[in-house]
């Protein structure tokens, strides 16, 4: 909302300097983003009359104009046809800042010797003055501007250009900011009286109004003004518009904007010659009826919408735009006038059906008081009165179904400081309350307060407490901590769990990434080397905005892998990367299911290169060794067993495998990324994922654990290197070495298949700890363990000694 | 005799500050202090001397001998040292050269806004909840005094998600993360004091400073006797911790249809430092969050009475805080998983 100071003072004293009122609307909740001063500076301008035109002595189209500045009298050289004697000019002296007519740029004006005439001055163009292009002739002001007055101050204003919250309608006009400012600087609103001549026949007479749906449109007001004539608005009030942001029509339209702009109140002008029947019926739309608003379109209206019939069809859609069939025109003389008040909400649904925004929609839709109508009807009556030389019906017709007694509400001082946790007294929160208007009845330690007939905001207690603390400052509101106890607080293992995944993870050298949980259903698809859409289906946004942002992610892969093959791009060395995340799972008849996952990927080098060398390409055993780690951070022993997930190489992927009470439980999967995966993701080499789902861990790391004692007694080391057929597993060799309690400890350290050992075998070497918590264990006993060992080993998987 | 033993010392002492490596000390030492020396001869051969002599010659072999011992004892020190300092002389290295590269991992700067601004609200006596992206209308709009038609809705652009509806309206991806505090009334009893970090969704064009996927970090507080002081006082601390004691904080009215009286905290403008500048848009200031006091009617709703608690709530856009912090002008930056980027946090 556009609030020309000078409009504002109208209603009420700026006792405060401009910057101060401004901050101080500021912290009141009106927020006032810019303090734009119209007209520009213009410094050595001034208003000056012309008292004389003599023709210029070497040139024809040159004339000497000797200007009156009220004290002193000047003589200048102008080329402007317009010049006429007795007119009111702006007069620019030597060293004002003017915009060039023939450049368009800012030029200091000069003393100037034109055909040989000295020139001390000019006679400014609104062009030169930056008011418009318009550079035909000189700007002729208003007679009533006072000779040698600065430029400035006649035309010139500080316009506050304020953000108007949802539930401050009433803040949308001038007379409402006019209360707010009289609330800041002490000052009483004045508004005066409104007053015009009524002549002929009784409005009654003339016209009918009736509501209908009166739950829709609780009142509506009217006059009817006749012999108007149709024409430019006063330059007054032209300015004021043009301040605002608006732009001047005619004195009809204009005058409707300005009463809007001044109490906030929408009107509607009829043409009432069009109005057959003489009448006006409130009632919802037929289903499907069409209608031709203002704007030339025509709409389709449905039964929930408002309308204003009159006798015989719909002549306006209620509260947002009115009909061709009924619009004032130039040859309209007779107007009747709307001023109504509609359901707040059923205006915001009809605008927003039909893509239809007004001005007066928008303003409807934050719920306008009802009590804003009279004051609306009768100004606008008497400026169209007065502006447009008309005649006014007598009386006005106030039909108002919809009255409701106002509702007074008691503001107890002890709530008053209970919420703010300042105190006031019943007598200050009295004084705040009448610096914005509201009545008040003191009752003990009560207030009773009623709200100002523009307010639409105030409707409980706390509504009302809010006004005490924007009076008195929010600045003013003590800064405390709670004084009370803290509040146990639950345990959240999955936050904590999440936490301590990043921290490892970082701690291992991953980068965290963080991606949309939005994706199209084609990369979703193309997690899977078959490129089949996943089961079930992911979740189709009703309303997507992009098709790569169309479904509900079902995994993480897809924007992860997108995410490294945009690094892929530009980073030579290796990527490693993990992001925990949620996705989204359909339930029946509830919320979908949104279980965490964590996801991470590696590829290229393990390490970076440098002067000491370059790591090789990563592979299954560095994804291994980072989820092997990962759990050991969060303690939680793992194992690995053959898995067949689709988005992994067929035969490089494992299941990572929790034992829970005596259960096993599929944490996640890790593996190189399946060739066709990689490839329609279009990543390079080798890339190597981890999959683990929270929700499957979270118990895991809810499990208490207990501390295992370092045993006193010295241990035994001993390596054995073991020959095994090719298809023996590391795990099975383990499998039979751990079975042995006296074997703290294995280490495989070496292994082989080559030329050193026969085809179809390879070799494992392994370092064996053997240790005892109650004993020294003697090479005896580690022998004889050693030897049960081997035998095991041979038997169970021919393995020999090498 | 006498005189013998202080040539013998004369000369052992001149010899030994000639010394300069460990083989001639060595060669000293049999020389002076060995069994064949002549100090040792001098000592061996005592029985042969009168009382008298014996006492005198012995007293002054000894002292001779352990004042020779000392000095050899000093030289081999000193010796040790020189050959040291040679030694790593030899094994210097250049300084300049790289340090082994480690893999070094960072974690998101969103994750590390989030955890940290829930660590400031933990210490403060909240506690981290959660609650889902997909919700129902009911705790996105209706359960905070938000109904249909209302404005508000307008300035929340919603997606909504092809689920059916339920006894709770339809489904959409939550707008605020204000919907988790509606959870929180609903599902917890006072005293309350929660921090709610949540993905949210807008229905809205993406720019530098908006995005349609970004996040929230909610709070409530519900206890008897809480305050606006109290609101005030907290987010004020949060300033503090986060932003650093020199950051000035102001506390205006604002409106937000599930809290009354309402209100925002904005914070001095770093790179103007409160005279105005393009970054605040000449104001000065830049907001950080909504607040207020609940609304009576969202705590009714969630079945705590108003007249027996009081409660605050406030929310802000996370991304907004580390973006003033850094510095950072484009709000993508984030979510384009740039490493370049990540790599700096």
């Amino acid at each position: 909302m556009k609030v020309p100071i000078k409009w504002l003072k109208d209603y009420v004293n700026v006792t405060l300097p401009i910057p101060e009122l401004a901050k101080r609307l500021t912290l009141a909740g009106f927020e006032v983003s810019e303090i734009i001063n119209t007209g520009g500076s213009w410094e050595n301008v001034f208003v000056a009359e012309i008292t004389e035109i003599n023709p210029h002595p070497n040139a024809d189209r040159l004339r000497l104009a000797t200007i009156n500045l009220g004290k002193e009298q000047e003589t200048v050289v102008c080329g402007a046809p317009n010049l006429t004697i007795g007119d009111k000019i702006a007069f620019a002296r030597v060293g004002a800042k003017l915009t060039d007519a023939a450049t368009g740029k800012a030029e200091t004006l000069k003393p100037a010797k034109i055909r040989g005439v000295e020139s001390k001055g000019m006679i400014c163009s609104e062009q030169e003055l930056g008011i418009s292009d318009n550079h035909e002739g000189i700007l002729v002001l208003p007679k009533e501007a006072s000779l040698g007055t600065a430029l400035a101050d006649f035309m010139g204003d500080t316009v506050l250009n304020i953000d108007i919250t949802a539930n401050r309608p009433d803040g949308l006009s001038v007379m409402g900011i006019a209360h707010e400012v009289g609330a800041i600087c002490g000052e009483k609103v004045t508004v005066s009286e409104i007053t015009y001549a009524e002549a002929g026949e009784p409005l009654e007479k003339q016209i009918t109004i009736e509501i209908i749906d009166s739950e829709l449109c609780p009142r509506y007001c009217a006059s009817l003004i006749t012999n108007v004539k149709i024409k430019e608005s006063p330059a007054w009030l032209q300015e004021r518009l043009l301040a605002c942001g608006q732009r001047p029509i005619n004195n009809i339209v204009d005058i409707s904007n300005y009463v809007m702009l001044e109490y906030g109140q929408p009107l509607h002008t009829f043409d009432y010659e069009k109005l057959r029947g003489k009448k006006i019926i409130v009632k919802r739309a037929k289903e499907g009826e069409k209608f031709v608003t203002l704007d030339e379109n025509e709409r389709e209206l449905s039964g929930d919408m408002l309308t204003i019939a009159d006798g015989e069809r719909t002549v306006a859609l209620a509260g947002v735009m009115g009909g061709i069939n009924s619009d004032v025109t130039e040859s309209t003389t007779s107007i009747l006038l709307e001023a109504a008040s509609f359901k707040a909400t059923n205006i915001h649904y009809t605008s927003h059906k039909l893509g239809l925004l007004s001005e007066a929609s928008s303003r409807f839709e934050r719920g306008i008081s009802a009590g804003l109508t009279i004051a609306g009807l009768k100004h606008a009556t008497q400026l169209i009165a007065e502006l447009g030389e008309g005649t006014v019906a007598k009386g006005i017709i106030d039909v108002y179904p919809g009255k409701k007694e106002p509702k007074p509400v008691t503001v107890r001082a002890e709530r008053v400081k209970r919420l703010l946790g300042i105190e006031y007294s019943v007598d200050e929160i009295a004084k705040a309350f009448q610096m914005l208007g509201i009545e008040c009845k003191k009752e003990g330690e009560k207030i009773i307060a009623t709200s100002p007939y523009w307010r639409s905001d105030l409707k409980i207690e706390e509504d009302y407490i809010e006004e005490v603390a924007r009076v008195y400052g929010y600045d003013k509101i003590p800064t405390t901590l709670i004084a009370n106890e803290v509040p146990r607080p639950d345990a959240n293992p999955s936050w904590e769990l999440k936490k301590k995944i990043r921290r490892s993870l970082t701690g291992f050298g991953f980068q965290e990434a963080m991606t949309y949980t939005l994706a199209s259903l084609k990369n979703l698809s193309n997690i899977t080397a078959t490129g089949k859409e996943p089961e079930p289906t992911p979740i189709h946004i009703t309303n997507p905005m992009t098709a790569d942002q169309e479904y509900l992610r079902t995994s993480l892969r897809s924007n992860l892998l997108e995410t490294l093959a945009a690094n892929q791009r530009h980073e030579e060395g290796g990527i490693k990367l993990f992001e925990i995340g949620k996705v989204f799972l359909t339930r029946p008849n509830d919320l979908p299911e949104e279980p965490e996952m964590l996801c991470g990927l590696m590829s290229g080098s393990r390490i970076d290169r440098s002067w000491l060398g370059e790591g090789k390409e990563v592979d299954f055993y560095d994804v291994k060794g980072a989820v092997e780690g990962l759990f050991e951070k969060l303690g939680i022993p793992v194992s690995f067993e053959a898995s067949s997930d689709e988005g992994l190489h067929p035969t490089r992927q494992a299941g990572v495998v929790a034992q829970g009470q005596g259960k096993k439980v599929k944490l996640g999967v890790i593996g190189e990324v399946h060739p066709k995966v990689a490839e329609a993701f279009e990543v390079t080499g080798t890339v190597c994922l981890f999959e683990v789902s929270l929700k499957a861990l979270l118990p895991y790391t809810t499990e208490v654990k207990m501390y295992k004692a370092i045993s006193r007694f010295p241990s035994v080391v001993r390596d054995i290197a073991l020959v095994v057929d090719l298809d023996v597993s590391n795990q099975q060799v383990l499998d039979i070495i751990k079975s042995f309690r006296q074997i703290s400890e294995v280490l495989l350290f070496d292994v082989y298949s080559g030329k050193q050992v026969a085809e179809g075998k390879k070799s494992l070497a392994y370092r064996l700890v053997y240790q005892s918590a109650e004993q020294t264990l003697t090479d005896e006993a580690v022998n004889k363990v050693q030897e049960q060992v081997l035998k095991k080993l041979t038997q169970e998987l021919g393995a020999t000694l090498r | 005799m006498l005189k013998e033993i202080e040539k013998i010392k004369a000369e052992a002492q001149e010899q030994l500050a000639g010394i300069n490596n460990p083989k001639d000390l060595e060669a000293w030492r049999v020389h002076y202090l060995g069994k064949k020396s002549p100090l040792t001869q001098i000592l061996r051969g005592l029985a042969s001397l009168s009382i008298e002599e014996r006492k005198a010659v012995g007293a002054a072999a000894n002292k001779v001998k352990g004042l020779l011992e000392t000095s050899a004892t000093e030289k081999n020190q000193a010796l040790h040292e020189v050959q040291l300092k040679s030694a790593t002389q030899k094994e210097s290295i250049d300084i300049s050269l790289p340090g082994r590269p480690l893999s070094l991992g960072h974690q998101h700067p969103i994750t590390q806004a989030i955890e940290e601004i829930c660590d400031i609200f933990v210490s403060l006596g909240f506690q981290v909840k959660e609650g889902p992206d997909a919700e129902w209308d009911y705790y996105n709009f209706e359960a905070l005094n938000i109904p249909a038609e209302h404005p508000s809705r307008d300035d929340m652009s919603s997606y909504w998600i092809d689920t059916p509806p339920g006894e709770k309206g339809k489904q959409l991806l939550r707008t605020h993360g204000t919907a988790v505090s509606a959870r929180i009334v609903e599902n917890m009893k006072p005293p309350i004091r929660t921090i709610e970090p949540s993905r949210v969704y807008r229905y809205e064009a993406v720019n530098a400073t908006h995005l349609n996927i970004y996040h929230n970090m909610d709070g409530i507080a519900v206890d008897k006797n809480i305050t606006m002081g109290d609101l005030k006082g907290v987010l004020f601390e949060f300033v503090r911790r986060y932003f650093g004691k020199e950051r000035r904080a102001r506390f205006r009215t604002d409106f937000f249809p599930f809290v009354e009286p309402g209100g925002e905290v904005a914070i001095e403008c770093a790179i103007c430092k409160g005279s105005g500048c393009r970054f605040c848009k000449g104001s000065g200031w830049l907001e950080i969050l909504g607040c207020g006091m609940t609304h009576p009617e969202v705590l009714r709703r969630g079945g705590i009475d108003p007249e027996e608690y009081t409660s605050f709530a406030f929310g802000m856009g996370l991304e907004r805080m580390p973006m003033l912090r850094y510095g950072i002008e484009d709000m993508r930056l984030f979510y384009n998983n740039d490493l370049r980027f990540l790599r700096q946090f």
